[in-house]
C-alpha cells in the first residue's frame, strides 16, 4: 500500500537541505557504480574494480593473527568487573591506557623523533569527526580555512557543512610537483582578504591525499612560519603517517615544533586515525593532538558527540601497547605498501602512464592529461566516465579534489588483492593500447 | 566511573536579565521587531497631538535602533559572571544560550609573545564557562568515591544516570559468548561500513525497541539511523529540524545536557516551558501554547517540541491522551515533535508506557513531524559502547541524518557484538524483566528511605531517578538557597545529587536523586548521611 508522503510540509533546516554534502560529484557517483556492480574474481569478473577507496587491506592478516593469539584483548580480563568498568565507561577523556597506547604508537611511527603526551590526546570517532570538531573550535561561521589543492574531496563536507566555515584553496600545480610555496600561501590569504573573509588557519594533509607524497621539511618550516606570521592555526592531518614507504622520509610537524622547543606551538593541532595505517576504518578511531590547552579542553568536551566505543578502546589499547606487535606491524605494512606501489607504478609505466613521484599513502597520483580530448574539466570527466563505464575501473578525477589542472587521477592500490590489481592494470594496458590505436588511425586519416 | 556532562546553571534573576538582553538583542538585529511605544499624550498637545505623540517617539526609537544596528558590528555576548566566593567555592554562572559571534581573545599564553592564535566564539563560550554544580559534583565523586570497605567516607554518587543494577547479567553473557570466534571475527567489520549502522544491527535494535515497549509497536529497521549515542542523535535532529536562531520548546525541568546537545554547535535555542509542582510537574498544553505565542511575538521561529518520556528528572510517563493533544498542537503550529524515549525499557511502575510511535502507528497523519530518540545506554546498561537511535517517519530527515552520521558512527566491532547479543531474544527478554524488577525494588526502597526523612518524591514510573521535594530544607526559597543545600549535601554529607536549577526547574528546592548506582546495602548509608544534613537544615518558615 503506497502511502503518500507529503514533501516539505514541515520545515527542515538549511543544513538538512543544503547541497554542501557534495554527494552529487563524480567522486561518489563512482562509488555508487562500484556498489551496484562490484568486481569479484570468481563471481563477477567483469564488475567495476574499486580504485577509488583509500583502504588498507594489505596487512590485515597480522591483525587477525594478533587477535587469535591474544584473547585478553577481546575479553575483559578480570571477568565481570573488567567488563563492568568498560561497559559503563563513557568518560570523554577516554581510557588512559588507550591514550597512552595511541601516543606511543604515534611516537613509534615517527621513529621516536617526536614525543606525544597522552594528556593531549583527544579521542573522536574517526578523523572525519576530528577535522570537523577542530573547525568548529578554530573558526566561526563565515570564516575560512586555507587548504592546498588537490585535496581530499570530503573536506568540502567535513570542514564546511555544519560549521558554516569556508575553504579557500591554496592553488598548487604540477610545475613543482604540487608543492606548497610561500607564494601560493600568500596568494590564497590575499584572495580571502579580498573577499573580506577572515582566515583562521591552514589545514594540510601530510602525507598528502591525493598526491601520495610527504611534505618536505623545508616546506613544513615555511608553512609554520607563515601561520605564525599571520597568527593563525595550523592543522596537520597526518592520518597516513604510518603508511610512508620508507621510515626516514616522513617529517611530522611535531618534529619541527620539537626542534624549535615548542615556541609558538599552541597554534598547531595534529589529526590522526587508525583507519589508514592500521586498516581499521570500521572501528571509528580518530584523535586530535593539540599543543593548545584550551583547544584540548574544548575538543574533549565536544568529543561527547563522537566518542569511541569503550570496547574498541580497550581492545586497541591492548594491541597498540604491545611494542613487539606494533614495531613489526609498522615495518611490514611499510614494505607491503612499497611493494604494491612499485607494482602499480611499473604497471602504469609500461602502459605509457606517468605518475607523480610518491612515497606514501594508499594511492598514486596518475597523469592522464595526454589522453584528454580537451584539456578541461569536462574533458577530464569524459575520460573518467569512460574509465568507469567502459574499462570498469573506479578512479577519482582530480576535479573532485579541486586540482587546478585537468587530467590527474587518484588510483588506490591497497584495498584489493594483488591478483585484482593485476587485472586492473591489464585493463588499463588494454585501454591505453586501444587509445593509441585510435590515435594513430586518426593521424593516418588526417595525413590523408 | 563515568563522568562529565557539560551544562550551565544560572540564578533566576540572572536568567531573566539574560533573557531580557537576548530579547532586546533580537529586537535590534531583526528589522521587523520594533517596540510599541505608548503615545506621549501628555507631551504633545493639539490636534495632531495623539498622532504625533505616537509617531515621533516611534520614529525616534526606530531610527535609534537603526543607528544601533549599524554601529554595532556584532551583538555583544552577555558578560560571564565571575565565580562567587563561598565556602563550597566554585559556581560560576555563565549564560551560553546565545553563542557569542563576537570573539574575545584567548588569554595570552606564556609561550606566545606574539599574541595568541584565535579560537572561535563557540570554543570561547565553553572555555570561559565555569563549573556547574553538576560538574563539581561529578569531579568530587570521582576524586573521592565511596566504597563500602575501602572508602566508607567517600562521596556517594547519586547524580549520574547509570544503571548498574543488572550489569552482571550482561557481563555473564559476554563472558560466555564474546570470544573471537566465527561470529565475532574481525574480518568484515574492520573495513568501512555504512555510517548510519549495519543493517543487521538496525534489525536487532528494531526488535529490541519493540520488546522493550512490550510489543506495543513494530519498528521498521529502514527508518532507523544509528549513531554514537543519544547525545549526537539529539544534536543531529537539532541540526536537521532547525536553523540557527530557531528554537525548540522544552518542558522544564529537563535533562541538563539538552542545553549542550540542542544548542551548543547548532545555534538553536531552547525555550523552557515551565511545569509546576502544583500539577505534579506534568506537561500543560496551555503553558506550551503560551510559550509558543510569546516566541512568535519576539520573532523567534519555533521548530518543534522536545519531550522526554519517561521524563528526566521526574520519571513520569505521558499518557495516551496527552500524546494525542501534543500531536494536535504540533499539527496546528506546523512544528516537529522529538520524543526522547531513552528510558522506555526502564519503567518500574504500574502505568503503561506509550511510545509516540504507537500514536502515529494508529493514525497515519502527520508522520513526518514525529521523531523518536532512543539508545542502549540506559535500558541495556551499555553507555560505553555508544549506541543511539533516531527513529523517524520523515524521509527527508532520515536522509539528512544519515549523512550526518559520518561524524558519529558506532564502532563496527561493538555493532557486531550487539547484533549477537540482541539476537538472543531469550536473554534479552529475561534481562528486561529482571532489570525492571530490580529497578522497582530499588525505587521503592529508596523512596521509602527518603520518606522516613520527611522527604517526599513525585511519583515516578520509570527511569533511574527520584524527584525529591526538599523545599523544607533550603535556607531561602531561591536558587541560592537550593545551591547551599546542594553544597552541604556534597561537601558535608558527601552525597552527590543534582539540584533542580541544573534542570531549569523554576521552583527552587527540588533535587534529583539517582538510585541505580547503589546496592540495597548502600541505602541506609545514604539516608543516614542525608539525615545529618536535613536535621540541621529544617527551615523555619
Amino acid at each position: 500500500m503506497a502511502i503518500e508522503i507529503e514533501q516539505h510540509s514541515v520545515g527542515l533546516s538549511k543544513v538538512a537541505v543544503s547541497e554542501t554534502h557534495g554527494e552529487d560529484s563524480p567522486y561518489f557517483a563512482g562509488w555508487k557504480a562500484y556498489d551496484e556492480n562490484p568486481y569479484d574474481e570468481l563471481n563477477n569478473p567483469s564488475g567495476v574494480i574499486q580504485l577509488g577507496l583509500a583502504e588498507n587491506q594489505v596487512s590485515f592478516d597480522l591483525l587477525e593473527a594478533f587477535l587469535e593469539t591474544h584473547s585478553e584483548a577481546s575479553s575483559w580480563g578480570k571477568g565481570a568487573s573488567g567488563f563492568r568498568e568498560n561497559a559503563l565507561f563513557q568518560d570523554y577523556h577516554g581510557l588512559l591506557s588507550f591514550r597512552k597506547a595511541m601516543a606511543s604508537f604515534m611516537e613509534q611511527i615517527r621513529g621516536g623523533r617526536a614525543k606525544f603526551d597522552p594528556e593531549r590526546v583527544v579521542l573522536t570517532a574517526g578523523a572525519t569527526a576530528a577535522n570537523e570538531l577542530l573547525t568548529f573550535i578554530l573558526a566561526d561561521p563565515g570564516d575560512a580555512l586555507l587548504v592546498p589543492t588537490p585535496y581530499y574531496p570530503a573536506f568540502d563536507r567535513d570542514l564546511r557543512w555544519r560549521t558554516g566555515v569556508k575553504i579557500v584553496p591554496i592553488h598548487c600545480d604540477s610545475s613543482n610537483n604540487f608543492q606548497i610555496t610561500p607564494q601560493v600561501l600568500e596568494a590564497a590569504y590575499s584572495e580571502a582578504e579580498a573577499m573580506n573573509i577572515k582566515v583562521r588557519g591552514v589545514l594540510i594533509a601530510n602525507p598528502s591525499n591525493p598526491l601520495g607524497a610527504t611534505i618536505q621539511r623545508s616546506v613544513l618550516e615555511e608553512i609554520f612560519d607563515f601561520v605564525t606570521r599571520k597568527n593563525i592555526h595550523l592543522v596537520s592531518d597526518e592520518i597516513y603517517s604510518g603508511s610512508v614507504f620508507s621510515s626516514s622520509e616522513f617529517i611530522s610537524i611535531a618534529e619541527i615544533l620539537e626542534a624549535r622547543q615548542y615556541k609558538n606551538s599552541e597554534r598547531v593541532h595534529i589529526v590522526y586515525s587508525l583507519s589508514k595505517d592500521l586498516g581499521l576504518p570500521g572501528f571509528r578511531v580518530g584523535t586530535i593532538y593539540s599543543y593548545n590547552d584550551k583547544v584540548v579542553t574544548t575538543a574533549r568536551r565536544m568529543s561527547s558527540f563522537t566518542l569511541i566505543s569503550s570496547q574498541t578502546q580497550h581492545l586497541l589499547a591492548s594491541m597498540l601497547s604491545n611494542k613487539e606487535f606494533t614495531e613489526n606491524y609498522i615495518k611490514t605494512n611499510r614494505e607491503r605498501l612499497r611493494k604494491r606501489y612499485n607494482m602499480i607504478i611499473e604497471g602504469l609505466r609500461s602502459a605509457g602512464i606517468e605518475c607523480l613521484k610518491g612515497n606514501a599513502g594508499l594511492f598514486c597520483w596518475m597523469n592522464l592529461s595526454p589522453l584528454l580530448e580537451k584539456p578541461t574539466r569536462e574533458g577530464e570527466l569524459a575520460l573518467w566516465n569512460s574509465m568507469l563505464h567502459e574499462v570498469k575501473l573506479n578512479i577519482s578525477p582530480g576535479s573532485s579534489c579541486h586540482c587546478s589542472e585537468p587530467g590527474w587521477f587518484r588510483v588506490c592500490f591497497a584495498n584489493m588483492s594483488e591478483q585484482t590489481l593485476e587485472v586492473a592494470l591489464k585493463r588499463i594496458h588494454n585501454f591505453m593500447e586501444k587509445e593509441r590505436e585510435l590515435e594513430s588511425k586518426a593521424r593516418l586519416v588526417k595525413d590523408f | 566511573m563515568t563522568r562529565t556532562r557539560l551544562f550551565r546553571s544560572r540564578s533566576s534573576e540572572e536568567k531573566e536579565e539574560e533573557e531580557e538582553q537576548h530579547y532586546s538583542k533580537h529586537n535590534i538585529t531583526t528589522s521587523t521587531g520594533m517596540r510599541v511605544i505608548v503615545p506621549l499624550q501628555g507631551v504633545v498637545q493639539g490636534r495632531g497631538g495623539l498622532f504625533l505623540g505616537s509617531v515621533i517617539p516611534c520614529a525616534l526609537f526606530y531610527f535609534f535602533q537603526l543607528y544601533l544596528k549599524r554601529h554595532r558590528s556584532q551583538p555583544n555576548p552577555p558578560p560571564p559572571q565571575p565565580p562567587p566566593e563561598n565556602s563550597g567555592g566554585q559556581l560560576a554562572e555563565v549564560s551560553v544560550s546565545v553563542l557569542p559571534r563576537s570573539l574575545s581573545r584567548v588569554h595570552l599564553s606564556p609561550r606566545s609573545p606574539g599574541g595568541p592564535a584565535y579560537v572561535s566564539g563557540r570554543a570561547n563560550s565553553i572555555v570561559k564557562g565555569g563549573d556547574s554544580p553538576h560538574d563539581v559534583g561529578l569531579r568530587k565523586a570521582l576524586e573521592d568515591p565511596y566504597h563500602q570497605s575501602g572508602n566508607p567516607d567517600g562521596v556517594i554518587q547519586l547524580g549520574l544516570a547509570d544503571n548498574k543494577l543488572s550489569l552482571d547479567l550482561v557481563g555473564e553473557w559476554l563472558a560466555k559468548n564474546a570470544i573471537f570466534g566465527e561470529e565475532l571475527s574481525i574480518g568484515g567489520i574492520a573495513s568501512y561500513q555504512p555510517f548510519d549502522g549495519l543493517m543487521e544491527l538496525k534489525v536487532a535494535v528494531a526488535g529490541f525497541m519493540s520488546q522493550v515497549m512490550k510489543k506495543s509497536v513494530f519498528f521498521n529497521p529502514s527508518q532507523i539511523i544509528l549513531t554514537a549515542g543519544a547525545t549526537p542523535a539529539i544534536e543531529m535532529l537539532s541540526f536537521c529540524l532547525a536553523d540557527t536562531g530557531n528554537a525548540f520548546l522544552v518542558p522544564t525541568p529537563y535533562y541538563p545536557c539538552f542545553d549542550r546537545d540542542v544548542k551548543w554547535r547548532t545555534g538553536v535555542e531552547i525555550i523552557p516551558v515551565p511545569c509546576r509542582s502544583a500539577d505534579n510537574f506534568s506537561l500543560s498544553l496551555t503553558a506550551l501554547d503560551r510559550a509558543f505565542n510569546q516566541a512568535k511575538k519576539r520573532g523567534t521561529k519555533v521548530r518543534g517540541i522536545i519531550i522526554s518520556n519517561p521524563s528526566n528528572p521526574m520519571g513520569s510517563l505521558l499518557d495516551r491522551e496527552t500524546l494525542y493533544r501534543l500531536l494536535d498542537f504540533a499539527r496546528e503550529k506546523n512544528i516537529h515533535i522529538v520524543s526522547n524515549e531513552l528510558f522506555a525499557g526502564s519503567t518500574h511502575g504500574n502505568e503503561e508506557f506509550v511510545s509516540m510511535a504507537e500514536i502515529i502507528d494508529l493514525e497515519d497523519l502527520d508522520r513526518n513531524r514525529v521523531h523518536i530518540v532512543y539508545g542502549l545506554s540506559k535500558d541495556l546498561s551499555l553507555p560505553g559502547f555508544r549506541v543511539g537511535i533516531i527513529y523517524s517517519f520523515n524521509d527527508n530527515v532520515l536522509a539528512a541524518a544519515k549523512k550526518l552520521t559520518r561524524f558519529s558512527s558506532i564502532s563496527a566491532l561493538s555493532q557486531r557484538l550487539l547484533v549477537f547479543m540482541l539476537s538472543d531474544s531469550n536473554f534479552i527478554q529475561q534481562f528486561i524483566e529482571i532489570n525492571r524488577e530490580r529497578l522497582r525494588r530499588m525505587y521503592i526502597k529508596f523512596v521509602a528511605g527518603l520518606k522516613q526523612l520527611g522527604i517526599e518524591c513525585i511519583k515516578s514510573h520509570g527511569g533511574f531517578y527520584c524527584w525529591a521535594d526538599m523545599r523544607g530544607y533550603i535556607p531561602s526559597y531561591s536558587e541560592k538557597g537550593e545551591l547551599e543545600l546542594w553544597d552541604k549535601l556534597l561537601n558535608m554529607a558527601k552525597v552527590n545529587v543534582t539540584p533542580g536549577s541544573c534542570c531549569h526547574c523554576i521552583e527552587p528546592g527540588w533535587f534529583r536523586f539517582c538510585f541505580t548506582t547503589l546496592t540495597e546495602k548502600d541505602i541506609p548509608v545514604v539516608m543516614d548521611r542525608i539525615r545529618k544534613i536535613t536535621e540541621t537544615c529544617k527551615s523555619h518558615s
